[in-house]
């Protein structure tokens, strides 16, 4: 059973609906000890990421989390939830993230417009399970202004947008992708599936 | 839409019945739109649960974004669309009356979810004026400096119509959406006059514009989207296949 975590944010249905789709059953839950019993989680996301911190803090989820990932259960952040799995971000501050993976969360440069809004296509630099069915230079949609620079080799697939940012990460059990599969049809659904089989 | 149904006009007039909301936004997914946008032209209080009920079935149907305007005044409004299972609001009328609403939602909810609609017609000298209130109240606003206005507020992208070419298929008014993607750095989506695919071409090659939107050409399958793509990708813009 898939969880998805509930920090009071985010419009969570899109997420819960596009697994129904591919026939994934889920639940929405801001509860850990409820969340605990799920052998996947996805941390969804949109918004500012320190309050984002601050919510999963309070709920007392943080835990909860992080005894997730060391268990080696797969964990997906998806946008703002990917970016939380970092160890620090700069949006509007500095805030420490969950440190799950050794990295920073930094603002797209001025060269660009703010946010990164729209389809855009991946680019692969790595296989993985995650990917399987999933093609080269496919369309996906994002909207985000900030970016991940992580410090290990974790990047799965790029994309361009005022530089190579990386679009989908993966550590061991935890999985990252910065645009939002639930609303990239067919290949963010795949992704979805995939992330249910692994 | 008015009442519920899909209706497009001319000069935001005449308006002609254009179906089911719902049945058209899962039909446009499936067409491949990239996304979709709701405009309730009426707006009234007791037509909010109609809304709410199309937000909630379109959720339920497309996996594209789509953004839903009209009678939006205050932020539990934009939540209440937000939670619903759209992905971004589009303010009018409410933005100009109450500039604080772009600044207030755009930090409540992200400026990647405040899109401000703004309905512009030529005045004299080649200035636009902006109008509210589904185009019927003229203001004094300049719609070049209330762009820019908007951006530093939080806007997150301007639909900016005509409402000289709105329905008349003669094609986007260029000139206007030039001046406007030249004085802001946040996306611009054309709108008001597409009449053809070249018109789709021209406002991306000659008003750099982010996005093109289209109602009259799709809504009575003039052109199919897949059509509209094919085209724009035949003269080399980028766009999703």
């Amino acid at each position: 059973m898939i969880g998805i975590i509930d920090y009071h944010l985010n419009n969570l249905r899109s997420v819960q609906k596009a697994f129904e789709k591919v026939g994934v059953q889920s639940f929405v839950s801001d509860t850990a000890s409820e969340l605990q019993k799920a052998e996947r989680l996805v941390l969804p996301g949109v918004g500012a990421f320190g309050q984002a911190m601050e919510n999963i803090r309070t709920l007392g989820l943080h835990e909860m989390l992080m005894n997730h990932a060391i268990a080696g259960r797969p964990l997906l952040g998806i946008c703002l939830g990917m970016q939380l799995l970092f160890t620090k971000s700069y949006e509007l501050g500095e805030y420490e993230g969950l440190g799950l993976v050794s990295g920073e969360v930094k603002l797209f440069p001025g060269s660009v417009k703010v946010p990164h809004m729209g389809w855009n296509q991946i680019e692969i630099v790595q296989q993985s399970p995650i990917l399987k069915n999933v093609q080269e230079k496919s369309f996906v949609y994002f909207v985000h202004s900030y970016f991940v620079e992580p410090k290990e080799n974790v990047t799965l697939s790029r994309t361009e947008y005022g530089n190579r940012f990386p679009s989908i990460i993966q550590q061991k059990n935890i999985y990252g992708i910065q645009f939002h599969p639930e609303k990239s049809q067919a290949t963010g659904l795949q992704l979805l599936k995939n992330f249910s089989e692994l | 839409m008015d009442k519920g149904r899909v209706v497009k006009g001319t000069n935001f007039i005449e308006l002609v019945d254009a179906g089911d909301p719902v049945v058209q936004a899962k039909f446009y997914d499936s067409e491949g739109a990239d996304e979709l946008i709701f405009l309730d032209i009426t707006a009234s209080s007791d037509n909010r649960s109609t809304m709410l009920d199309i937000v909630r079935n379109t959720a339920e149907e497309v996996s594209i974004p789509f953004t839903i305007g009209g009678g939006i005044r205050t932020t539990d409004d934009m939540r209440e669309m937000l939670r619903s299972g759209a992905d971004k609001v589009s303010i009018n009328t409410a933005s100009v009356t109450n500039p604080q609403l772009i600044s207030d939602g755009a930090e409540k909810f992200g400026v990647q979810c405040i899109v401000v609609a703004i309905d512009a017609k030529r005045d004299v000298n080649d200035n636009w004026k902006v109008f509210i209130h589904g185009g019927r109240t003229k203001t004094e606003l300049d719609v070049i400096e209330w762009a820019q206005q908007c951006e530093q507020r939080g806007a997150g992208e301007i639909m900016l119509t005509s409402m000289d070419r709105d329905g008349t298929k003669d094609g986007y008014d260029i000139e206007l959406l030039k001046r406007v993607t030249g004085a802001v750095r946040i996306p611009v989506i054309a709108s008001g006059g597409a009449g053809n695919l070249d018109h789709l071409y021209q406002a991306f090659a000659q008003a750099d514009v982010d996005a093109v939107l289209a109602a009259s050409i799709f809504h009575f399958r003039q052109f199919t989207i897949a059509q509209a793509k094919e085209f724009l990708r035949s003269k080399n813009i980028l766009v999703r296949t």
